[in-house]
């Protein structure tokens, strides 16, 4: 008997009891399709994280001032000074490993054009901010040295800002106010869309520091050239810890903290992401693993209907033995059944996966990623489950006596 | 002498029933040549069917010898069986056990499935199997669309797909009314005529009247072996359908 002969005889018993074969596949339907979702929702937080560290860069330590920049409303203390731009100068020049080291302000205000009006986040930053974060231009231009160095009242703005306030039109050489001053727009950055916290990276603009400094956040900073932040690029990734302890050195030794003072905090965002990002795949992974679980009940379900087909069919197992069939063919046409049961289980569970996958993109903004090894895998694994549990039964259908087999009641 | 088909040797079955010692065949010796048409006959429970089973390699002795055309069947496999009677035998049971919700047509192919004859050439001979049997015309009912007589006509066809040396069948008309069963009986002569060797277990003598030769068991013994003139089951057939036209006339 060939296998295309197999596989049809194997189709017609399912066929005849298709109620009943749909029900048995359910759990291997169920089990499939639960697993590859946990899978594929897994990959995608995975990728997610993976875009974020790659749009923070995986190389990037923020370093802050302790306890002194909050929107500029509270006053310095303790005796340390904070950060300031020759901290960043310092650690460009003084730490080989360092790519680039640029000082950031953030300041708070409305921008107003017309009669719309909108607050985004608004950084001071020189032009070293491009290379540390990774931004690029859409249209216009990089602030000039002159701008840089005068307080220039001029502004680089992010995608959402010229949505909001400009439209389709052309946002550049429009002036703004910004807290009542009118700042010229004179970029405009690509933009990166939403981090996976769902929040838009694109909501802010780009100043000179001096400008935020002195015309934005006013006199309640502690020294003229404090900054709130420096954001420090490293060169090579596998130099991160380096970097990080000669960091923290040649701070302490320029702020004057002792070693169990804490002035400032250094900070690796890729590393929380990743961290953060630890905590949901093992969540993912053990819930892959109560599906896989499902899956294996759905196994013990279809060794259940296969125990129960087997007998039912004793006297057909008994004719087909009459008419010459040998126990390993009967072996097989009930092997093939089982397996083709769960084939057929694996493939409807696939399909649901990628309908709940494809519902969980669109209307609950997840990322889902159906990698084709997974389903490749979760295929052969239904298949593989046919074949464990099929083979008892199996086995019992060949071993049976060809008289006893035809006279069973 | 014309050339044996099946022979049996000091043949004995013996079931162990709960400590209980049944012998259901006793040193049974017989010679079924080709062509013959043997009605095996006797009381319930005489060891009819088990004979049966033995020469259709269902079932092994527990002692003795069975040669299938010439060849021992004792110590071979499951699988040999099952290649055996695929080869030379061809079953008719009392219940006609047809695959339920299967076409007569794939039915009768049954038996062909099993030694990989190819497609075509598998249905060409079911198909003309059952026109033999006189259902050329239901090639694709199941069971359940078929009356009692038809199933076992296809049940008969499927016997003969594999042009088997010897037909074997167990009380064919115990579940036929009589009319049916003699239309049976009619297609199992018509196929003897044509040179089949058939063995027919019945308990009716009316029936077992339509071999040529009748065995005669009781309590697993062969009491008696004797070959007869056969009566005609056409001419009984015509006869009853004479008289059934005239019950309706009158
Ligand atoms: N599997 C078995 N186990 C135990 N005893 C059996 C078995 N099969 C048959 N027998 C016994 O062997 C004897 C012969 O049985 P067999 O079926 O051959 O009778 P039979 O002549 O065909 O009867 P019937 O006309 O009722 O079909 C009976 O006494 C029966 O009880
Ligand atoms: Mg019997």
């Amino acid at each position: 008997m060939n296998s295309l002969t197999l596989l049809q005889v194997a189709w017609v018993a399912l066929r005849v009891n298709l109620l009943r074969s749909i029900l048995t596949m359910l759990g291997i339907i169920i089990g499939v399709a639960a697993v590859i979702i946990m899978l594929a929702l897994g990959a995608g937080a995975r990728y997610d994280v993976d875009q974020q560290i790659k749009s923070l860069g995986g190389n990037v330590f923020v370093v802050f001032a302790r306890g002194r920049f909050m929107g500029g409303a509270r006053e310095a203390s303790g005796s340390s000074q904070g950060l300031t731009e020759m901290d960043a100068q310092a650690i460009e020049q003084q730490i080989p490993e360092v790519n680039v080291a640029t000082p950031t302000l953030r300041a708070s205000g409305q921008l107003i054009y017309g009669n719309l009006n909108w607050a985004p986040e608004i950084h001071g930053v020189d032009n070293k901010i491009y290379t540390a974060q990774s931004w690029e231009l859409a249209e216009g231009r990089s602030f000039s040295d002159t701008e840089l160095a005068s307080a220039g009242r001029v502004a680089v703005i992010g995608q959402t800002v010229k949505r909001e306030l400009f439209g389709a039109a052309d946002a550049l050489g429009q002036t703004v106010r910004v807290n009542k001053m009118p700042v010229t727009v004179i970029g405009v950055l690509k933009g990166k869309g939403q981090n996976t916290q769902g929040n838009d990276q694109d909501d802010l603009i780009f100043m000179p520091l001096d400008t935020v400094r002195k015309r934005i956040a006013g006199m309640t900073l502690s020294s003229p050239k404090a900054v709130r932040s420096i954001i420090v690029q490293v060169t090579d990734e596998r130099d991160m810890s380096i970097v990080e302890q000669q960091l923290d050195s040649l701070l302490r030794q320029r702020l004057r903290i002792s070693d169990n003072q804490s002035g400032f905090s250094i900070r690796n965002l890729a590393e929380m992401v990743e961290t953060r990002s630890q905590t949901m795949q093992i969540f993912n992974g053990l819930l892959a693993a109560v599906a896989s679980v499902s899956l294996l009940v759905g196994g013990i379900g279809i060794m259940n209907i296969m125990l129960v087909s087997v007998t039912e069919r004793t006297r057909e197992i008994g004719l087909r033995m009459a008419v010459g069939a040998e126990p390993r063919i009967i072996l097989k046409q009930f092997l093939v059944e089982a397996v083709l049961l769960c084939a057929m289980g694996g493939l409807i569970g696939l399909t649901l996966a990628v309908a709940v996958s494809l519902g969980l993109e669109h209307f609950a903004g997840f990322t889902a990623i159906i990698q084709p090894q997974v389903v490749v895998m979760s295929l052969g694994f239904s298949c593989l489950i046919g074949v464990f549990f099929g083979y008892y039964p199996a086995t019992k259908a060949a071993r049976m006596q060809p008289i006893e087999a035809l006279r069973f009641e | 002498m014309s050339h044996t088909v099946v022979e049996t040797k000091a043949l004995e079955k013996h079931y162990q029933m709960g400590g209980q010692h049944l012998r259901a065949l006793k040193d049974i010796s017989i010679r079924i040549a080709e062509g013959d048409f043997v009605a095996v006959m006797g009381p319930s429970g005489s060891g009819k069917s088990t004979f049966m089973n033995m020469i259709g390699c269902l079932d092994a002795p527990s002692r003795g010898q069975i040669l299938l055309q010439g060849e021992a069947l004792t110590q071979l496999s499951a699988a040999a069986l099952a290649k055996v009677r695929n080869k030379y035998i061809g079953f008719v049971f009392q219940q006609f056990n047809l695959l339920p919700r299967t076409s007569a047509l794939d039915n009768v192919l049954l038996p062909l499935l099993y030694n990989n004859t190819p497609r075509d050439e598998a249905r060409a001979r079911a198909q003309a199997c059952l026109q033999l049997v006189g259902l050329g015309d239901r090639l694709d009912h199941q069971p359940s669309q078929l009356s009692g007589g038809q199933q076992q006509r296809v049940a008969i066809a499927r016997a003969l797909v594999n042009d088997p040396a010897l037909i074997l069948a167990d009380e064919p008309t115990g579940a036929l009314d009589t009319e049916t069963g003699l239309e049976v009986m009619q297609l199992l002569q018509q196929l003897h005529q044509q040179g089949k060797t058939i063995v027919l277990v019945t308990h009716e003598s009316d029936i077992a009247a339509f071999a040529n030769r009748q065995l005669l068991f009781k309590d697993g013994n062969l009491i008696s072996d004797r070959s007869s003139i056969p009566h005609s089951a056409a001419a009984e057939l015509a006869i009853l359908r004479q008289q059934r036209i005239k019950e309706v006339a009158v």
